[in-house]
């Protein structure tokens, strides 16, 4: 009886896997095929390996509306964004927990729900007025606005500030004994403990920021910012005539880096994820 | 708890503050502040004057049939895609959940979904479904258009958005069921309770906690997560049949310029944030208090 039940798990979860590996290999196959087979229609799930420098070519490759910026530089445009916006709000947020777990300073209360009070707006919720904002600030077309909206924002201050809390008081009292100011105890004592927060909170960071959609496609008007993301859905519009297995290779470059962050960092990233809670 | 011991000093906890304080203020409170003020005001064809307009963006946002029906539709939307991506997270979840050989390789090729852009799970579905191209779409026959067929889209855009949410309910729900303590599993089976009546009235109440805090988590992702998905492959349409909430607030605002009507959209909209995130809170206590 129980091996027949697993044999029905088996056949449940291989179709699970199946569900969601098969769109990707079609992606991967297709992108060794011939774009005209691919544009009739004839698209084969046995990849053509004379094809294989597809994906070496995928890099120079120019989208129409790209004016002369390959995809090497967009996928380098999102790697910096996501990495500006996972080190930015783990380090922003790591410090005003700090603060506020083991200060007492005027307004602390006002200021920590002020900040708590981000977790209420998410960025498609507020992109107009948002938007007005950051072109008042000359930050369109600039790093500062890819990252910085997105760097602001309560869910790792929270993390942090319920990780800090669990420290044990006689530890802060040893360190103040042995003479340590509360930055040498944040270095030597805090970071330490939380590396494994860190870890988690940086591979979901880096998957939000590498993900991103909308917010680029408000910010980087020019195609000097433009991510990979932004790049990909401007070559399958209707108007571009673009070979499909250039643009099979290139999303196939694009959910590389993401893949291989969360597959690389899984524990780290599925204890992160169940602690945060988004 | 408060914490007894702390390092005294007034002026670094206030500059350790201040970065995330800055941001705070520059890329939130400024604009919600700027999309309530817009929101009660109107310019001119001009733009060089504004004009307070009372509630009237309000007055004119909820008397449009076309808002109304966008609603209807992101709610429709939403729960689809919530019911989809929980239903399949919960039955891979409760499969791996025993002693199975490959249980872990099965949890690694079933988590990777997460770090899929919902722009780029667009694409990908494109590749499936387009009627040229598409390696399922194009044996759909003549009449498969999600191009001209409202039905259509709107079942592709949710079968995307869903696809990509199955892992997080699926991480989720693996830990929720690991929580639950062999001896209970071992004594309702000793009590004859097997398979699906074992699950139906035990495991499923004991995961109740967590599939309320997973709604909401689905709810607020199909609500303003998916633009990307949407934007993609229907650009909301046809004829704005998939038209969220969040795509008619980009429409409106960016590309249609109308900028006090949009905001009373963003204001409408954070309203409902704040009460699926005070929602999440709630559920989030129950769930770490269970």
């Amino acid at each position: 009886m129980n091996r027949q039940n697993n044999y029905l798990a088996h056949a449940v979860l291989i179709f699970g896997v199946l569900l969601f590996l098969l769109p990707i290999w079609v992606m991967v196959a297709g992108a060794t095929q011939h774009a005209g087979a691919i544009a009739r229609g004839d698209i084969s799930l046995i990849p053509d390996r004379h094809g294989l420098n597809i994906f070496w070519q995928a890099l120079f490759f120019k989208g129409v509306a790209s004016a002369g910026y390959p995809v090497w530089h967009m996928l380098l445009v999102s790697f910096a964004m996501a990495l500006g916006i996972a080190v930015g709000k783990i380090a922003i947020s790591l410090i005003s927990a700090f603060a506020v777990v083991f200060f007492r300073f005027p307004l602390r209360r006002v200021m920590f729900w002020t900040i708590f009070l981000t977790l209420m707006l998410p960025v498609e919720v507020r992109i107009i007025p948002s938007f007005a904002v950051l072109s008042s600030l000359h930050l369109v077309n600039t790093y500062g606005g890819l990252t910085l909206p997105l760097i602001a924002s309560a869910t790792a201050t929270l993390l942090f500030r319920q990780v800090f809390a669990a420290i044990p008081d006689e530890l802060v009292e040893a360190a103040r004994l042995d003479g340590a100011g509360p930055l040498t105890f944040l270095r030597d004592m805090v970071l330490p403990v939380s590396r494994a927060n860190i870890a988690a909170l940086f591979v979901i960071l880096f998957v939000y920021g590498w993900n991103q959609y909308l917010w680029p496609l408000l910010v980087a008007s020019t195609p000097a910012y433009s991510t990979i993301v932004l790049g990909i859905v401007q070559m399958i519009s209707p108007d571009e005539m673009t070979p499909w297995n250039m643009i099979m290779a290139t999303t196939t470059l694009a959910l590389l880096p993401p893949i291989m962050v969360v597959i690389l960092l899984q524990r780290a990233f599925v204890r992160g994820l169940t602690d945060v809670d988004k | 708890m408060e914490r007894r011991t702390l390092f005294p000093g007034k002026l670094l906890p206030i500059a350790l503050m201040v970065p995330q304080l800055l941001l705070t203020f520059i890329f939130f409170l400024w604009p919600a502040g700027r999309a309530i003020e817009e929101s009660v005001t109107a310019a001119n064809a001009f733009g060089t004057n504004t004009l307070f307009v009372g509630f009237d963006n309000f007055t004119a946002l909820f008397t449009d049939s076309q808002y109304w029906s966008s609603v209807g539709r992101t709610l429709f939307f939403c729960a689809a895609v919530s019911l989809v991506a929980m239903s399949f997270g919960l039955l891979f979840a409760n499969f791996t959940d025993r002693n199975l050989r490959g249980k872990n390789w099965y949890r690694t090729f079933l988590i990777w979904p997460y770090a899929v852009a919902p722009a780029l799970s667009a694409v990908v579905w494109v590749f499936m479904a387009d009627p040229q191209i598409g390696l399922i779409g194009r044996y759909l026959g003549p009449n498969w258009n999600y191009g001209l067929n409202g039905n259509q889209a709107m079942g592709l855009v949710i079968a995307a958005s869903a696809w990509k949410q199955v892992s997080y309910n699926f991480i989720f729900y693996v830990a929720a069921l690991q929580s639950i303590p062999r001896s209970l599993t071992e004594a309702a089976t000793l009590d004859g309770a097997r398979g699906f009546t074992r699950f139906r009235t035990m495991i499923w109440p004991l995961l109740w906690p967590t599939t309320m805090f997973l709604l909401v988590v689905n709810l607020v992702y199909a609500a303003f997560d998916t633009f990307g998905t949407i934007y993609a492959l229907t650009g909301g349409g046809p004829a704005g049949a998939t038209e969220t909430l969040v795509v008619k607030v980009y429409e409106d605002g960016y590309i249609g310029n109308d900028i006090g009507g949009s905001a009373a959209q963003s204001v409408a909209l954070m309203v409902l944030v704040v009460a699926l995130v005070s929602l999440q809170f709630k559920f989030l206590n129950r769930r770490t208090a269970a």
